[in-house]
């Protein structure tokens, strides 16, 4: 396993490299970037992550020595097969519409009895810190490999997230004036030699939302949906979008909408 | 027969579009519900405060902007004439050192909430612009620039232009992509100058 992800991982290196000397042809490039991902492929070490969430899940933790078995993730209590398809949506128990990092937060509180801060506190891995969000998010989105995206608009809270993520994704302001179509909005376009999804266009916005939870190679880390919400609103140059917050949720939303039919490849592996 | 059908058919099709349309302005949050989200949802840090989501109005006329629904005429007239009124020029030479400028234009950080605030930003034009032939990780969301002084002519006008573009691209084409680096205060004068000869100075890489 490490012996093949060495030599995928020197393979890659050669395709980069190869790229970079002919690049002045940039579907080239863009191939070259593609054989490199199918090498990455091969050893996606997000396993590591899924494995790692897959027992946590099932692990008793919190002040109620609960585990997170009975969660209802959009199916029904305990129904992980297929969830992430449906997220985010409307949940009667809260009120709310909840995508998976924001459900987990509530079943993490309601089954396992941790305060919402608590259960909130390391939305996000980093160097040498491991932390239970990142893989209960590549378990759950693992088992929906296959599975084509179905997310509902139609009850009114969806609908009104829906329409508000839509909103925000062509808000533009900051310093730089960016908003997320700036980059999002338009076909065939790069910064670099990184393609850019058209998140507004069906096609491309179901190829890059199902391909997230994901493996970043340049990071060591599994990455959630929040996760790169987070780090687009960074480069926007905004002020920090907080984890879970309604501005996320549905903008997630109008993605997962927009990538309706779309089937699942996550946790997918990038550069 | 079959035409009035067919008439029949798309007047039933078109009302389904209007009561369509109508029932999404119905649900579509107003300006002020947005923008209370977003206060709710986004947190200061370093030094992205929470008034950077405070939009002026250029912001505002852009961000109503769709693929399939682009400004009106007479709104990009007023964003082009209000934003050419914003327009300083140096006194004196327009054009700097292209070598700096050519570090400007690599660089990609500055105004983010990870950036030490005390360093100078980037223009990071190579995100967006092929700029000289020997860089080829360029990207392609504005135009290529590569050869623009030898294209356009090493003239005083274009110099200015050049300067103009990136002070205030929207003084010259509504609810552009480019950041407006003068007018926000992202790039100082010398840096733009800098900007400015690595487009615009016959022996930059970028006109070779």
């Amino acid at each position: 396993m490490t012996h093949t992800w060495i030599t995928a991982a020197a393979l890659a290196a050669g395709f980069f490299a190869a790229g970079l000397a002919t690049a002045q042809d940039k579907d080239s490039t863009s191939k070259q970037i593609e054989r490199y991902r199918e090498a990455l492929a091969e050893g996606n070490p997000a396993e590591l992550w899924e494995a790692r969430g897959e027992a946590l899940w099932k692990e008793k933790r919190g002040p109620k020595g609960a585990s997170l078995e009975r969660c209802d993730l959009g199916l029904g209590p305990g129904i992980v097969k297929g969830a992430y398809t449906v997220l985010p949506k409307y949940f009667a128990d809260t009120g709310k519409v909840e995508d998976l990092e924001s459900r987990l937060v509530t079943c993490m509180v309601s089954l396992q009895g941790f305060t919402p801060g608590e259960a909130k506190k390391d939305p996000f891995g980093g160097p040498g810190k491991k932390v239970p969000m990142d893989a209960l998010v590549a378990y759950i989105a693992s088992e929906s490999r296959g599975m084509a995206m179905h997310v509902s608009i139609a009850d009114p809270k969806e609908r009104e997230a829906y329409e508000l993520g839509r909103q925000i994704f062509f808000y533009r302001g900051g310093p730089h004036d960016f908003a997320c179509a700036s980059c999002h909005g338009a076909e065939g376009k790069r910064i670099r030699l990184q393609d850019l999804p058209n998140l507004t266009n069906p096609a491309d916005a179901r190829k890059a939302y199902t391909t997230w939870p994901a493996y970043r190679v340049s990071q060591g880390e599994v990455r959630s949906m929040q996760w790169r919400l987070n780090d687009c609103f960074r480069q926007q140059r905004f002020p920090e979008l907080e984890f879970t917050s309604p501005a996320s949720i549905a903008l997630s939303l109008y993605l997962a909408r927009t990538a309706e039919g779309g089937v699942m490849d996550a946790p997918a592996i990038k550069r | 027969m079959k035409n009035k059908t067919l008439v029949t058919f798309s007047v039933l099709v078109l009302a389904g579009c209007a009561a369509e349309s109508r029932q999404h302005e119905a649900s579509a949050p107003t300006p002020q519900q947005v923008k209370s989200v977003l206060e709710a949802s986004f947190k200061a840090r370093g030094q992205a405060k929470l008034d950077r989501l405070d939009q002026d109005e250029v912001q505002r006329l852009c961000s109503q902007v769709r693929p399939d629904k682009p400004l009106a005429p007479e709104e990009a007239q007023r964003i082009v004439q209000s934003q050419q009124a914003t327009l300083r020029y140096p006194a004196g030479s327009l054009m700097g050192d292209w070598k700096s400028g050519e570090k400007i234009a690599q660089q990609g950080t500055g105004k983010q909430y990870s950036d030490d605030p005390t360093h100078p930003s980037g223009a990071n034009c190579y995100a967006c612009h092929q700029l000289a032939r020997g860089e080829v990780s360029y990207g392609t969301i504005g135009p290529s620039l590569y050869r623009f002084g030898a294209t356009h002519g090493y003239t005083p006008e274009m110099q200015k232009y050049a300067y103009g573009k990136v002070y205030n691209s929207q003084a010259f084409s509504a609810c552009s992509t480019m950041p407006r680096f003068g007018h926000m205060g992202i790039l100082t004068e010398q840096q733009m100058k800098d900007v400015v000869a690595l487009l615009m100075d016959p022996k930059s890489p970028v006109n070779q």
